[in-house]
């Protein structure tokens, strides 16, 4: 450092005083555990901590791949996912566009105060409501079903419905919130531009596909990116308040898998190192997709 | 727009208009079945009776929740954490958005991506857990505070509303004798109440939904937060009987199912409440994260 960029540090030091804390807490609480990560290459033993325990390579990776449990949750948890990429991506778009086409403004923020809701409920509380409404004696669904001469059905009694629960209160939590996003950038589209295809004679539909979505696919490819970075990273809360000893089997992910294992059984290293793989995994996928983004659409994160 | 709708625009509309008429009533019927059932005596709902509208009208099962003392003290334990949790959350942000906000700042660019690297790689959750652990916050509400002081996006949102701020305002106010601090809580963050009100409803609704933090960190049950609670009144109820029993009779026998509604309803009136409130600030407060930087 030259002495005037010193002189400038000094100047200023009291804006570097008051980040000292924000920075102490990065460091903490996601630096230190980053680096705690090296206890997947360990057989971690609490006694003798990280400087005490033994080093074994990479024998936690290779009992990870030979599990044969390893591979049905991996699948669960890919599964999982891709049903969420397919619907859960899609919906808040098409419900974007189809609020956008909404002229009745009165009407437009009560269908928006209605859809957003969910999301501020929390996972327990959801699940409540859904093993509420899809109880097979009490729940509405239930009760629909009946109404065709259907007989209920235990949804979260066994495994089959599992997925399909998991990534469907995913949806209507999450909907009706994520539109925000593209409502936003919709609003700022020059209302001109629809005028003029107007006078060009494009239909509504024309105009959807040559103006608006274009318009859209910048915050669509961004938001598309970060999701498939998080692929493996589908969250714990969401799932474990759906599970059961029923419907375990199709609905484990790694998530729940690393804190059962881990936490529950102490298999610090083992699950630690399945935690690097999500990761890592993750990592790929992002700088994968992004590079393909910027080579075919042009949009890329970084 | 001047030009007439024509006939297909209007069928248009009105399908759309339906479509998301249904799109909201998914949303809200969940709502209603469970308000019902939770005003609906137990023998109306085990006989299935009970759909959006309360059957039998009874508040019993309000008065059951509201006898369990443990449910009150779990009140008590959130209500703790949102409070105190969301202040510590809003002058940690700020004190880190602030000085990431000033082009003085030297290294403003690898603090950023420091901060940002974090957004991709999450901290893995056993070393987490370790760390919490030697700081000996394990069973202390403090467990539910501090891991969680400052959340990345919401440091990115309160920097780039820091960042409108003029610079002018920032230097007169330093000729003026102004220290850095008296600065940000004087100037900076008084201009600043919109996005501190919405990052604050967000830090705050982060806090009363906690549930995975505390089932990691908090063992003693008196400090159990409400979602831990409402976990175990609602859910585990339906397999404490015996597995293999029919899943019919394993639900009725064990079916406090009014109880276990009215406590949902409980639980999420709080939130409901604030909700107009936090409606009004939000949309603002998450535009401005997302779009400029």
């Amino acid at each position: 450092m030259t002495s005037r960029k010193l002189a400038l540090v000094w100047k200023h030091k009291a804006l570097y005083f008051i980040a000292l804390p924000g920075i102490a807490y990065f460091i903490i609480f996601k630096y230190i555990p980053i680096m705690g990560s090296v206890i997947a290459f360990q057989d971690y033993n609490i006694f003798q901590g990280i400087t005490g325990s033994a080093w074994v390579g990479l024998e936690q990776f290779e009992r990870m791949f030979q599990y044969p449990e390893f591979l049905r949750i991996l699948k669960n948890t890919l599964l999982i996912n891709l049903y969420d990429i397919v619907f859960g991506f899609s919906a808040p778009i098409i419900l974007a566009l189809m609020l956008n086409e909404v002229r009745k403004l009165l009407a437009k923020r009560i269908i928006q105060t209605i859809v957003y809701m969910p999301h501020f409920l929390s996972w327990v509380i959801i699940s409540g409501i859904f093993i509420g409404i899809l109880s097979p004696s009490t729940g509405m669904v239930n009760h629909f079903l009946n109404l065709f001469g259907i007989d209920s059905i235990y949804f979260l009694g066994e495994d089959s419905f599992i997925r399909t629960i998991i990534v469907g209160s995913g949806m209507w939590r999450e909907t009706g919130w994520s539109t925000i996003i593209y409502l936003a950038a919709l609003a700022g589209i020059n209302p001109q531009l629809y005028e003029a295809a107007d006078i060009d004679g494009a239909n509504r539909w024309q105009q959807t596909w040559k103006i608006t979505i274009p318009t859209l696919m910048p915050t669509i490819m961004m938001l598309f990116l970060l999701q498939i970075g998080n692929f493996l990273d589908f969250g714990f809360e969401r799932v474990d308040v759906f599970l059961n000893p029923f419907n375990r089997v199709n609905g484990e992910i790694f998530d729940t898998y690393i804190y059962e294992a881990g936490l529950l059984q102490n298999q610090y290293s083992y699950t630690t190192a399945i935690g690097i793989f999500k990761s890592v995994v993750g990592l790929i996928l992002l700088v994968g997709a992004n590079f393909v983004s910027r080579k075919t659409t042009g949009n890329s994160l970084y | 727009m001047a030009i007439k709708e024509s006939r297909a625009r209007k069928a248009f509309l009105r399908t759309n208009m339906v479509v998301l008429i249904l799109v909201s009533l998914i949303m809200i019927l969940p709502f209603i079945h469970v308000l019902a059932q939770s005003f609906s005596s137990s023998g109306a709902i085990d006989q299935g009776k009970v759909s959006f509208l309360p059957v039998e009208f009874t508040f019993d099962n309000y008065s059951f929740v509201f006898q369990d003392g443990s449910i009150w003290r779990s009140f008590g334990v959130t209500i703790f954490i949102t409070v105190f949790g969301t202040l510590f959350n809003l002058i940690a942000t700020a004190s880190l958005a602030y000085p990431l906000s000033r082009k003085e700042l030297l290294g403003r660019k690898f603090l950023l991506f420091m901060v940002l690297f974090t957004m991709i790689f999450s901290a893995p959750l056993i070393p987490t857990f370790l760390v919490v652990q030697n700081l000996g916050l394990l069973n202390t509400v403090w467990a539910l505070i501090f891991p969680t002081a400052i959340s990345a996006f919401n440091l990115f949102v309160m920097r780039s509303f820091f960042m409108q701020i003029p610079q002018e305002l920032i230097e007169s106010s330093r000729m003026d004798g102004l220290g850095e601090l008296r600065i940000l809580f004087q100037i900076v963050l008084p201009l600043s109440k919109p996005a501190m009100a919405t990052l604050g409803i967000f830090y705050a609704v982060f806090h009363w939904n906690t549930y995975f933090n505390a089932l990691m960190f908090i063992e003693d049950r008196s400090l159990y937060p409400l979602q831990i609670k409402l976990r175990e009144m609602i859910v585990d109820e339906n397999f404490t009987s015996d597995p293999t029993s029919d899943f019919y009779t394993t639900m009725l026998s064990s079916s406090p199912e009014g109880i276990k509604m009215a406590t949902i309803i409980v639980a999420t009136v709080p939130i409901l409440l604030i909700y107009p409130f936090l409606q009004r600030h939000f949309i603002k407060g998450f535009m401005l994260g997302s779009l400029k930087d």
